[in-house]
């Protein structure tokens, strides 16, 4: 299984491509359309800034051929920062538009609560997920964000609680995504990515 | 649903070797790094620290290498500092399989290198590093491994390192730090009071109830340790399992 990481410039690759490889599954860099529009499975990692990262896909002309990928029903993994990208826009930068894959819009985490979020958090299945398949309910991911989708986004199958309820884990049909680092959550991340890869086999 | 209290081993590192870092009785040598960092992944630590304690120019050559070494072997989260002075560093670290760098000396002669890597890399990949000196009844942040003094008052440094962008604080107790006499709750709760961001304890770590006292009196997010973890006076595992039984949320992998 050959599986294509979307590298816009910034965010740790290594770490990712180091758990899919682990798994058994080659990965290479997308860095431009015909990647892309290639791909048997797109995964879109992202750390920092969410105008950071559209602007390092448009940069890359990787904005329409993500939507086109998406169109074609190519299976794409978002993580993180990769999940916000894929809603419309984000208080994080007014103005900038996601991929609009889904048409919410991330919003900032409330000032009662400490953020960014950063530690060791539980999930909680709201629907049957192919992504959580084999582990064990409320089972603890690593989660480093200052901004969320909220639970109420009709594709969230997994919710995690921080200020609001927020999408933890995301499905529906192609895509899917998660909030959290799967190649920084132990084991149980990797049983994330494990089943990733084999819904794509 | 909760945010679990996150346990961290600090690998403080010279020349590509962990060492124990007393001031007054010279380095030891405790170990390959990568060989503890694959260690403590097993064993249920929730992120590991590395910081570069080289006196030499030789020995900090090989730190990106000894982060390479180390992130190869985790599946959690890793932070990585020590003589961090510009973005070109900062870039290097993360580069190298850090997901966090840690500022300090360097953020307190020019501030706006917190705000420079923040916005660059986002405020979860920024940690202040700050360590702190018991003066009277005030805390005050020193600089160059805890020689120099700046004058300045430690919550109101990690107040403006917060507003500049910094995700997190590590607060270690200069006082604390290798007497094995149980972290300096008093300060962990002020600075933890004085800004909107994770903190985390350092110094002092000694027994199971310091850790106790330093989730609960002390208000930390996270405790890091470093000998009592490498010389093997307490299992991660077993700390765990202490605290969870005392209602501290704690994450027990699998």
């Amino acid at each position: 299984m050959k599986v294509f990481v979307v590298d816009y410039g910034a965010g740790n690759l290594p770490s990712v491509e180091r758990a899919l490889r682990s798994l058994g599954a080659e990965t290479k860099r997308a860095t431009e359309p015909r990647h892309v529009a290639d791909a048997q499975a797109i995964i879109l990692p992202g750390v920092g800034h969410f105008a950071a990262l559209v602007a390092g896909l448009r940069e890359r002309n990787l904005t329409d051929s993500l939507r086109a990928a998406n169109k074609a029903g190519i299976p794409i993994f978002g993580i993180c920062l990769g999940l916000q990208a894929m809603f419309a826009s984000s208080e994080e930068a007014p103005g900038e538009s996601g991929l609009g894959f889904f048409p919410q819009e991330i919003h900032t985490l409330p000032p009662n609560v400490k953020s960014p979020h950063i530690g060791w958090n539980q999930v909680r299945a709201t629907r049957e997920s192919s992504l959580l398949k084999g582990i064990p309910a409320d089972s603890y991911f690593y989660f480093a964000h200052s901004y969320a989708a909220p639970a109420t986004a009709e594709s969230t199958v997994g919710a995690c609680d921080h200020g609001f309820p927020f999408a933890a884990v995301i499905e529906s049909g192609n895509l899917s995504a998660v909030q959290f680092h799967p190649e920084k959550s132990g084991e149980t991340g990797l049983q994330v990515l494990r089943n990733f890869l084999e819904s794509i086999e | 649903m909760t945010l679990a209290r996150r346990i961290i081993p600090c690998l403080d590192v010279d020349g590509g070797r962990v060492v124990k870092g007393i001031e007054f009785a010279g380095l030891r040598d405790m170990g390959d790094p990568a060989e503890l960092a694959a260690r403590y992944n097993c064993e249920g630590a929730d992120e590991i620290v590395v910081l570069d304690i080289s006196a030499s120019v030789e020995g900090r050559a090989t730190f990106l290498e000894t982060i390479r070494r180390v992130a190869a072997q985790l599946n959690i989260p890793l932070t990585a500092g020590g003589g961090i002075r510009t973005m070109a560093n900062g870039r290097a670290v993360l580069r190298a399989g850090a997901d966090k760098v840690t500022v300090n000396t360097a953020a307190l002669e020019r501030p706006q290198l917190i705000s420079e890597l923040s916005q660059q890399f986002g405020a979860q990949a920024v940690v202040l590093s700050l360590d702190v000196k018991r003066k009277g009844n005030s805390w005050q942040a020193f600089t160059h491994g805890g020689r120099q003094a700046t004058g300045r008052d430690a919550a109101e440094w990690a107040a403006e390192a917060v507003s500049r962008g910094a995700g997190e604080i590590l607060i270690t107790s200069i006082d604390k730090d290798g007497t094995r006499s149980g972290f300096d709750c008093e300060l962990t709760a002020r600075i933890a009071a004085a800004v909107s961001v994770p903190v985390i304890a350092s110094g002092g770590a000694s027994t199971y109830d310091n850790f106790l006292d330093v989730f609960t009196a002390g208000c930390a997010d996270a405790a890091l340790a470093a000998s009592i973890f490498h010389e093997e006076t307490h299992s991660i595992a077993g700390l765990k399992i202490f605290l969870s039984e005392r209602g501290v949320p704690i994450r027990m992998s699998r």
